[in-house]
């Protein structure tokens, strides 16, 4: 068990920069999970701490001991692959019992510590079937099993679940979570599912463009972005801009803006206001509740019913504003009608440009 | 629509019969003739085991059989492994050069033998190594190279390089991963190979011709050497036998074709 840092790496295939000096500290025994979009370096950087790729720059470092000279196979660590990479020409038993087995343990000590396993990952009882008589979820719970057998010091997942069905998936991330609690390994996961990294991670990190855009625990993203990026990469958002008043921004038409999180641009600079749909609220009156200080006039385009919730689609002056609303038996307001749009200071994040 | 269908369907069964008849005909009459009492395939059969026994006091033909065998056994073996490895290599690392070396690999399948054999005698007395059995295992092996590595490469375009990772991650040293994960998977492979090139070896005639010496030959070479002086049926006897070993060795290579998409 072991933290990862990993200081100011870079590597660049060709012209094109995959890492551009990333520095990460992933701390000892934490769910690090790594977001970005597609070909923002999560995967390059995910193979230099396994040791596949080495950087062209900087430094890794596993549990305080530098490793960009130790091979894959001398780094002590656990992978865990999108497509599961179960051996086909072994059993599920042999599967996990392979990295013990090429350190030359005893067959004795080996079916022990291949039974504590796959009693772990639940599935003590399938060690003769091939992989592919398995279900992808049990194929994944394999996978788990064998990469944590050898005690590693960390635990690498490469969108682990992004091959499961949504049921499945959801099962699998809390199986994940806690077995990760209860060997308590520092783990590394790639996802590009925000949601899978909210509730799983104890610290987010948002990568874009081989940089890294914030990282912190999820309440702390989500709630304090520093960028427009990060307001709506993770989660949704509405982004309003205008130019800087101290504690808020004037939008075009006039109005002000109050919000009392982020860091205050300075006056007159041209600046944004992020604001969570769900954090909104919607009614034909102005019966405002205290607190509730940032108002807007519109008009309703469009309502999405979606179940427990619903989406408004509200128009300010040519843009477009998001609302969630609980479906909670109140009456719903009709496309085409005039609203009022509400929310507290709080609710409100200020971006600088 | 349904009458055409099966008239297409007949038509078809009546082709591949044709083409089967075609390619074995000339081979079952010979076998039969083996067996038939005649010097000069004289209706009616007669049946008689004469010609085996009359081959089997042929001790040119025997020693022919015998060097053969075993410079297609040694030449399966080290073209097995030399290809195997090359091919594991191609796959495994980028080199400078890899696209044309793989591309290089190709035109000696197509290349006549006529013409690689002329090329390898004088190339092997220009270095040397001259004629013999030695200068023809060597030019065997060169000959069966190219298809061991072909077949073994088709077969790891299906091996999935995530398992190489998974194993490495693991801790297995590569030498572990080659045995333990490659190997296992692309055995089929490596055995339609060598079958390959026992093949290639066993049925050689144009390059062991030019690469031999009048004591030691090949048993084609000397099949062509003894048709040259006179016909008999002991050729027909020692076809027959080696028909029937080239048959089952390309028998079980379909099979492991065949079953090589299997998990
Ligand atoms: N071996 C390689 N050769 C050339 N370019 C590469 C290689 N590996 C990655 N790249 C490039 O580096 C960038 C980052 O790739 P990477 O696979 O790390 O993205 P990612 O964040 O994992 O994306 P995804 O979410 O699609 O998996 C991409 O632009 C990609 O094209
Ligand atoms: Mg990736």
């Amino acid at each position: 068990m072991a933290e990862v840092v990993v200081d100011k790496v870079s590597r660049s295939f060709g012209s094109h920069k995959a890492l551009d000096e990333m520095s990460i500290a992933f701390p000892d025994k934490g769910f690090y999970g790594l977001l970005g979009p597609s070909g923002s370096g999560k995967t390059t950087l995910l193979r230099m701490i396994a040791g596949f790729d080495f950087p062209d720059a900087g430094r890794i470092a596993i549990g305080g001991e530098g490793v960009e000279r130790v091979p894959v196979e001398k780094r002590r660590i656990g992978m865990v692959f999108q497509n599961y990479a179960l051996f086909p020409n072994m059993s599920v038993a042999e599967n996990v019992a392979f990295g013990l087995s090429v350190r030359g343990e005893t067959r004795g000590a080996i079916e022990v510590e291949v039974k504590r396993a796959l009693d772990l990952v639940q599935l003590g009882h399938l060690g003769e079937r091939r992989p592919h008589q398995l279900s992808g979820g049990q194929r994944q719970r394999v996978a788990l099993a064998r990469a944590i057998v050898t005690k590693p010091r960390v635990l690498l997942l490469d969108e682990p679940l992004s091959a499961l069905d949504k049921a499945l998936r959801v099962d699998m991330q809390i199986e994940l979570k806690r077995i990760q609690r209860e060997i308590g390994i520092t783990t590394i996961f790639v996802t590009h599912d925000q949601e899978e990294a909210l509730t799983m991670s104890d610290r987010i990190g948002i990568l874009r463009d081989g940089r890294l855009v914030q990282e912190g625990p999820p309440e702390e993203i989500y709630d304090r972005p520093e960028s427009e990026f990060a307001a709506t990469f993770l989660g949704d958002a509405n982004i309003l801009r205008g130019v800087a008043t101290g504690n808020g921004i004037r939008l075009p038409d006039g109005t002000v803006v109050v919000a009392n999180q982020g860091t205050k641009p300075a006056v007159g600079t041209s600046a944004s206001c992020a604001v969570r749909p769900e954090r909104i609220s919607i009614g034909e009156a102005d019966n405002a509740t205290l607190g509730e200080e940032n108002r807007l006039k519109g008009r309703v385009s469009k309502r999405i019913f979606g179940g427990n919730s619903s989406t408004y689609f509200v128009e300010h002056r040519g843009d477009i504003i998001k609302v969630h609303v609980q479906n909670n038996g109140g009456t719903s307001l009709a496309e085409g009608q005039d609203v009022i749009l509400r929310w507290s200071p709080e609710s409100a994040v200020l971006i600088g440009m | 629509m349904m009458f055409t269908t099966r008239l297409l369907e007949a038509l078809g069964r009546v082709w591949i019969g044709l083409l089967l008849s075609f390619l074995y005909l000339p081979i079952c009459i010979m076998a039969l003739m083996s067996f038939n009492a005649s010097p000069f395939y004289q209706l009616p059969f007669e049946w008689t085991t004469g010609w085996y026994a009359d081959l089997s006091r042929n001790g040119r033909l025997l020693a022919a059989t015998w060097n053969s065998l075993q410079i297609a056994v040694f030449t399966t073996a080290i073209a097995t492994v030399l290809g195997t490895a090359a091919s594991i290599a191609l796959f495994r690392y980028e080199f400078r050069g890899k696209r044309l070396l793989q591309a290089l690999l190709f035109p000696p399948i197509a290349i006549p033998w006529l013409i690689t054999g002329t090329a390898m005698l004088i190339f092997f007395f220009g270095v040397g190594i001259g004629r013999g059995l030695h200068a023809i295992l060597l030019g065997h092996v060169a000959l069966a190279l190219p298809y061991v590595i072909v077949v073994v490469s088709a077969r790891l375009q299906t091996f999935a390089p995530e398992l190489e990772e998974a194993a490495r991650s693991l801790g297995a040293s590569q030498w572990q991963v080659t045995t333990r994960v490659t190997l296992p998977w692309i055995m089929p492979g490596v055995i339609a190979g060598g079958l390959f090139a026992f093949a290639v070896s066993f049925d050689q005639f144009v390059v062991s011709y030019f690469l031999s010496t009048p004591g030691e030959a090949t048993l084609p070479v000397e099949i062509y050497a003894a048709i040259r002086k006179g016909f008999t049926p002991e050729i027909n006897a020692v076809s027959t036998i080696i028909i029937g070993i080239s048959m089952g060795l390309m028998l079980v290579t379909a099979r492991f074709f065949k079953f090589g998409g299997e998990k």
